[in-house]
């Protein structure tokens, strides 16, 4: 690296993968390039935990919650576990923070990367699989304890409408409809969605469908962490429509926050559904 | 056996200099000019996909003149750097100085080195800064030469008369309209009393580094329908000139970026 000429690898012609590329001149900074001694190593770093995201009508909304935990203790409190991947797509995080951020990153890059060299974005499907890929270039990590499972989702400007795609640890991706949840959480954050999630949502209705369901998430999950009103920490929420990703600004999700714990208040359980 | 001829070290040289430049001169012009919220890059091209301006990082730009395949090879060379500084240092550790000391050093050895023919390329490495006094432009040629530029610069076929005009014609911290109108103008400079070409906005390049831009990459281009607007001349597209490297003389010579 401290030479500053450009070696061969860099005048090299054919590939657009800057992962393909960092694992020809600097294997080092790969993630899935580490070796770790034998035995577990799940209790030694932090894990994030819930992310829910839900689509509607011109775009897709991911949230996450903001707590990190490490075995019984609260590691982080104001974590953010999501992350803008490019202009129409946003990734969630849930596993082990430091190599799920660190995927992150180089996910962003190499999405960034394609972008630069071919003049053109990826499909929604070609960023899927390239995620695919990086997750499972993981699992060896992810069998010592130290797993990450994303959530990712977009606006497919092909299709028009937003897609929410789901990982397991060996790579595996599944298209998800309508709504999905990963990490300690998500068991109740589904639950609680199946219950309030329509497809006639808006999006405003759909940021408070998903700030509900991070609040059953807390509710019934330790790792979970649920609105802190006294320091004023409220999840991530991010929406993708056509005009691409915004974060929403905290002030918008503390109202969210604030109308849903009022209610609460009245009814610990949340919105009743109708019977039938 | 036969003996091989004796040449001279500056003849070596300045034969290789000779090469490039001549490759140099049978592209197109390019013109790079600072305003008030940055920095744009104008050039006639008669392509669309194939570029002369590009995006190498979130404050850099590149642009070139010359062999298509030389400098395209060099554009994505500095995509990685650039994004493998990115990638393990910070996107703030990614500078315009880094990138051209880099390219600098490549073509230097590329060009002195005996065994390659020498790039016949001219690169520009733009960086827009926060204010206007921390733009940068550095001018890179073919032997690995490095120059800091200051408000506007040119290079490519005919820089000499676009350079004369706009010496007589820049003002410092111009709308983008006034420059482009302006970058148009000079790329349009014939030489000695050949008439003022006029460029249609259908044949050209532009894009800028705008620091005013609320996302982090502030390099952009400038669609054809935004330029026509901007100038005013969206008539039907002239016939390209017989010369263009790229529609004559096929097979004769190798392809030169338009």
């Amino acid at each position: 690296m401290s030479d500053s000429r450009l070696g061969p690898a860099f005048l090299r012609t054919g590939s657009s993968s800057f992962a393909d590329f960092l694992s020809e001149q600097a294997p080092e900074l790969l993630p899935s390039r580490r070796s770790l001694p034998e035995g577990s190593a799940a209790d030694l770093a932090p894990h994030g935990t819930t992310i829910v995201a839900a689509t509607f009508t011109g775009g897709v909304v991911m949230a996450g919650d903001r707590r990190a935990t490490m075995g019984n203790i609260i590691a982080q409190r104001d974590i953010e576990k999501v992350f803008p991947a490019d202009e129409f797509s946003c990734v969630g995080i849930a596993g082990t923070a430091g190599i799920a951020v660190e995927m992150v990153r180089l996910f962003q890059t190499e999405l960034e990367h394609y972008e630069k060299i071919e003049g053109t974005t990826l499909s929604m499907d070609g960023k899927a699989n390239r995620l695919s890929a990086l997750i499972r270039g993981n699992l060896g990590m992810a069998m010592q304890g130290l797993s990450v499972v994303p959530l990712f989702a977009g606006f497919d400007l092909l299709a028009g409408q937003g897609r929410i795609f789901s990982y397991d640890v060996t790579g595996g991706r599944y298209e998800e409809t309508a709504f999905h949840s990963v990490g300690s959480g998500s068991l109740f954050a589904r639950g609680s969605l199946k219950k309030l999630y329509s497809a006639d949502l808006d999006e405003d209705g759909v940021v408070t469908a998903v700030i509900q369901a991070l609040y059953d998430a807390a509710d019934d999950d330790s790792a979970t962490g649920g609105p802190d009103v006294a320091r004023r920490i409220f999840p991530v929420v991010g929406a993708i429509t056509a005009q691409g990703y915004r974060r929403l600004p905290d002030l918008d999700v503390a109202a969210v926050a604030d109308r849903v714990i009022a209610a609460r208040m009245n009814r610990p359980d949340g919105p009743a559904a109708p019977l039938t | 056996m036969s003996m091989p001829f004796y040449v001279s070290p500056e003849q070596l040289m300045k034969d290789r200099a000779d090469f490039a430049r001549k490759g140099i001169a049978r592209g197109r012009s390019l013109v790079v000019v600072q305003y008030a919220d940055g920095i744009v890059f104008v050039s006639e091209n008669l392509s669309q996909a194939l570029h002369k301006v590009s995006e190498i990082y979130d404050r850099i730009a590149f642009a070139a003149v010359g062999r298509y395949n030389e400098f395209e090879n060099l554009r994505i060379a500095g995509v990685r750097l650039a994004d493998m500084r990115g990638y393990s240092y910070d996107r703030r550790d990614v500078t315009g100085r880094g990138l051209a000391n880099a390219y600098a050093q490549t073509l230097g050895t590329i060009f002195s080195s005996g065994g390659e023919k020498p790039y016949e390329v001219e690169l520009f490495v733009a960086e827009v800064g926060d204010v206007a006094a921390d733009d940068s432009i550095y001018r890179l040629t073919y032997d690995g030469q490095v120059a800091d530029e200051h408000g506007y610069a040119v290079m490519g076929g005919l820089a000499e008369p676009a350079t004369t005009y706009l010496k007589e014609h820049y003002a410092a911290a111009a709308d983008l309209d006034t420059v482009v109108r302006l970058a148009v103008q000079a790329l349009g400079q014939g030489e000695g009393s050949t008439p003022v070409r006029e460029i249609p906005s259908s044949n050209l390049e532009v894009a800028v580094l705008e620091r005013t831009r609320t996302q982090q990459r502030k390099f952009k281009r400038l669609a054809a329908t935004a330029l026509t607007e901007m100038l005013g001349n969206g008539g039907p597209s002239d016939t390209p000139p017989a010369e263009d490297p790229i529609t004559g003389e096929p097979g004769a010579q190798p392809p030169i970026a338009p």
